[in-house]
């Protein structure tokens, strides 16, 4: 994956998208004010300038999908692990939720839950006809007790890989969209297999202003952010 | 001794009073002998309610999830791993006592290595219970085992986690083996005095058909030593691995090359606290001042300003090699730790651990029992909040600040915690009634005339 920052303009319809197609339950205000929120893909912003006059760049952060991932090596179950095409994964029904993974995590992208958020929460209103028709049949409904986060979209991999296989031919890295990337207006985001070198992806991996967040922690993300530019020199915008 | 030269090699007699055999068999099984007076029902009625209340905590935490704790993304740790560090290094000076002072042929543990020995099965109890409770699914603790099964599924050797489930098993297993096996020839003793048949019953099932022979005494000095042999690394590789959980991981603050002599340490630290605070009033409840003697007590409080000095030193070197390192993560979580929004949890610490145990570089402190159990007391809150700081602090502030929060506990982490209190006072207050405090066989062994040889 990889996120132009030049695009980014910090609208939260990733997250939205997000939450729709992955099943994801709203925790409620005392949940999030209790730092539970289950957002798998949140929008970090860091202000520069002065406070009068901020000037707010913004960075869409989700799971790194990192090829040295520090969650893997200190998960003592192997509940979260490598798949052979590059993901990070999380296997839930291995999950017992020692939360080491959460706290191994530098970008703080794993969510964990903390009750069964679907019943007990938000007036459990995912239980309630017709809302428990609107799931995604595609995705895990997570129980209580296990952590969860970012899987790329792998039901949408996974369709792509069917399809291909029912048409004779290999997955490419352009049949899969993720839904983050669907719903970004300004095309942000781009997804798909860096190992074809004439794939978009491939050519954004290799972009000068290409960035690791956190690179010298050493996880060797899977993400890459292109930097943002700004013309510090006009005093109005172009 | 005549006045003008004093001998400072002269080792002091271990027990006072010179009593003969049979007043410390006596003595030793007094408590056990009669009804439990009222004062010990009263403490017991407390420490039983104390375990109540956490057992209501644990069930409502089983009941309803992890989210009745004070935890969250990012402190997805609080006062559970906080206190299983915290028991597992009460149980480290135990395990220093009977093992590796015995090695050392110190011939003054004898007096307290049993009740030391019995602290450390309890906290590695409480401990154990603690790597339960904090899993988000504990109906599934099995996945933590290496079984074969159709899963087709292995655990993760990498993981420190894991390596803690076979520490701390293993560091339970083998004290107990140990202890019990230096209960038995006091077993016999108990088998023998007494006239309650199912006493006697119970004694006897349980003694092994001991019957002090030469011959089993030979077999016992030799399975004594090399269960003390085993026990002896233990006490540098728990702990050493506890604090794996933090330092192999890539979090500023837990990712520390300092932390496993620095958590040894902190562990005897603490346990050597716990077992001078216990025992101060076991020897005068018990009328076991000529067996546990001041001196003993003296030399404990000798052993935690060592291992107090140790703990002040790695907090230094924390300091310094956040400098040091250039990496402004260690430096904003070091500074943050001191500065930062639990700063007086910080500086508390630093003052019990590093400040009051120096007092006992003044022999009349170490010798005040007053002063000492107070000392006692603030090391073992300071020893708490050692884990509190390094896991709390490290994790509330790390790499993106989007990502900041705040830890507050709730009541059930409160009372999780006064409740692994409650199961480890009523664990010492039920053994103190049913089997001697005191290694019967070990401190007749060093009256005059009897002079057994290790070997």
């Amino acid at each position: 994956m990889a996120i132009d920052l030049n695009k980014c303009v910090g609208c939260n319809a990733c997250v939205s998208a997000c939450n729709v197609e992955n099943n994801i339950p709203v925790v409620g205000k005392d949940q999030v004010g209790r730092g539970r929120e289950m957002q798998w893909i949140r929008i970090d912003r860091y202000f520069s300038g002065s406070p009068e006059a901020p000037s707010i760049s913004h960075q869409p952060m989700l799971c790194q999908h990192c090829d040295n991932a520090p969650c893997e090596n200190v998960c003592p179950v192997a509940a979260t692990n490598h798949s052979p095409d590059g993901l990070n994964q999380m296997v839930y029904n291995r999950c017992v939720g020692t939360k080491y993974c959460s706290n191994n995590c530098p970008y703080k992208v794993r969510r964990f839950n903390f009750y069964n958020f679907r019943s007990e929460l938000a007036d459990g209103y995912y239980e309630q006809e017709p809302q428990n028709l609107a799931y995604n049949p595609e995705v895990t409904v997570r129980s209580r007790g296990v952590m969860e986060k970012c899987t790329f979209c792998i039901q949408r991999i996974m369709e792509a890989r069917e399809h291909a296989t029912e048409h004779g031919r290999a997955v490419k890295g352009s049949d899969v969209k993720t839904a983050c990337q669907e719903a970004c207006p300004a095309q942000a985001i781009a997804f798909g297999d860096m190992n074809d070198p004439d794939s978009d992806i491939a050519r954004f991996r290799k972009m000068s202003l290409g960035y690791y967040v956190l690179d010298d922690v050493n996880t060797r993300p899977n993400v890459t952010y292109v930097a943002r530019l700004k013309n510090l020199h006009s005093e109005k915008p172009l | 001794m005549s006045t003008e030269t004093v001998d400072y090699t002269q080792e002091l007699p271990v027990v006072e009073e010179s009593p003969k055999a049979h007043q410390i068999e006596a003595v030793v099984a007094a408590p056990l002998d009669e009804y439990p007076p009222r004062a010990w029902w009263i403490i017991f009625s407390v420490t039983v309610a104390m375990l109540l209340f956490g057992a209501y905590c644990v069930t409502i935490t089983f009941y309803k999830g992890l989210g009745v704790w004070g935890i969250n993304v990012p402190v997805a740790w609080g006062f559970d791993i906080v206190n299983f560090v915290f028991w597992v290094g009460i149980g480290h000076a135990g395990t220093l006592i009977s093992a590796i002072l015995f090695l050392l042929r110190q011939r003054w543990r004898v007096g307290i290595a049993r009740f030391a020995e019995a602290m450390t099965i309890f906290a590695v109890i409480c401990a154990g219970m603690f790597p339960l409770l904090h899993l988000g699914r504990p109906w599934l603790p099995l996945y933590l085992f290496p079984y074969p099964s159709q899963h087709g599924v292995w655990v993760n050797f990498t993981s420190p986690l894991l390596w803690d489930v076979f520490a701390v098993s293993t560091y339970l297993t083998v004290s107990f083996v140990f202890w019990y096996v230096g209960l038995i020839p006091d077993l016999a003793t108990l088998r023998d005095r007494t006239a309650n048949p199912l006493k006697k019953t119970i004694y006897a099932v349980f003694s092994l058909g001991w019957r002090h022979s030469n011959r089993h005494w030979q077999h016992y000095e030799r399975t004594y030593l090399i269960l003390a042999g085993f026990a002896t690394p233990l006490v540098l590789s728990v702990h050493t691995i506890v604090s794996f959980d933090f330092a192999v991981s890539v979090m500023p603050g837990w990712h520390s090359t300092i932390f496993p002599p620095y958590f040894v340490a902190g562990a005897v630290f603490s346990g050597f606290a716990m077992v001078q605070n216990v025992l101060i009033f076991v020897r005068s409840a018990f009328k076991l001042k000529h067996v546990i003697t001041l001196d003993h007590l003296e030399k404990m409080n000798k052993v935690m300003i060592v291992t107090g000095s140790m703990v002040g030193y790695a907090y230094a070197m924390e300091f310094f090699i956040a400098w040091y390192s250039g990496s402004q993560f260690e430096q904003f979580v070091t500074l943050n730790r001191a500065l930062g929004p639990y700063a007086w949890a910080y500086w508390t610490m630093i003052s019990c651990n590093a400040l009051f145990p120096q007092l006992f570089w003044f022999r009349k402190v170490r010798r005040s029992i007053p002063v000492m159990f107070t000392i006692g007391v603030l090391v073992n809150l300071g020893m708490w909040l050692e884990r509190f700081v390094i896991i709390v602090t490290s994790l509330h502030r790390d790499y993106l600040p989007s990502s900041w929060g705040m830890y507050i506990p709730t009541m059930y982490d409160i009372g999780i915690l006064i409740g692994s209190f409650g199961l480890f006072f009523t664990l010492i207050l039920i053994f103190i009634r049913v089997l001697p405090v005191i290694s019967i066989a070990e401190v007749k062994a060093l009256l005059e005339g009897a002079q057994p040889r290790h070997d």
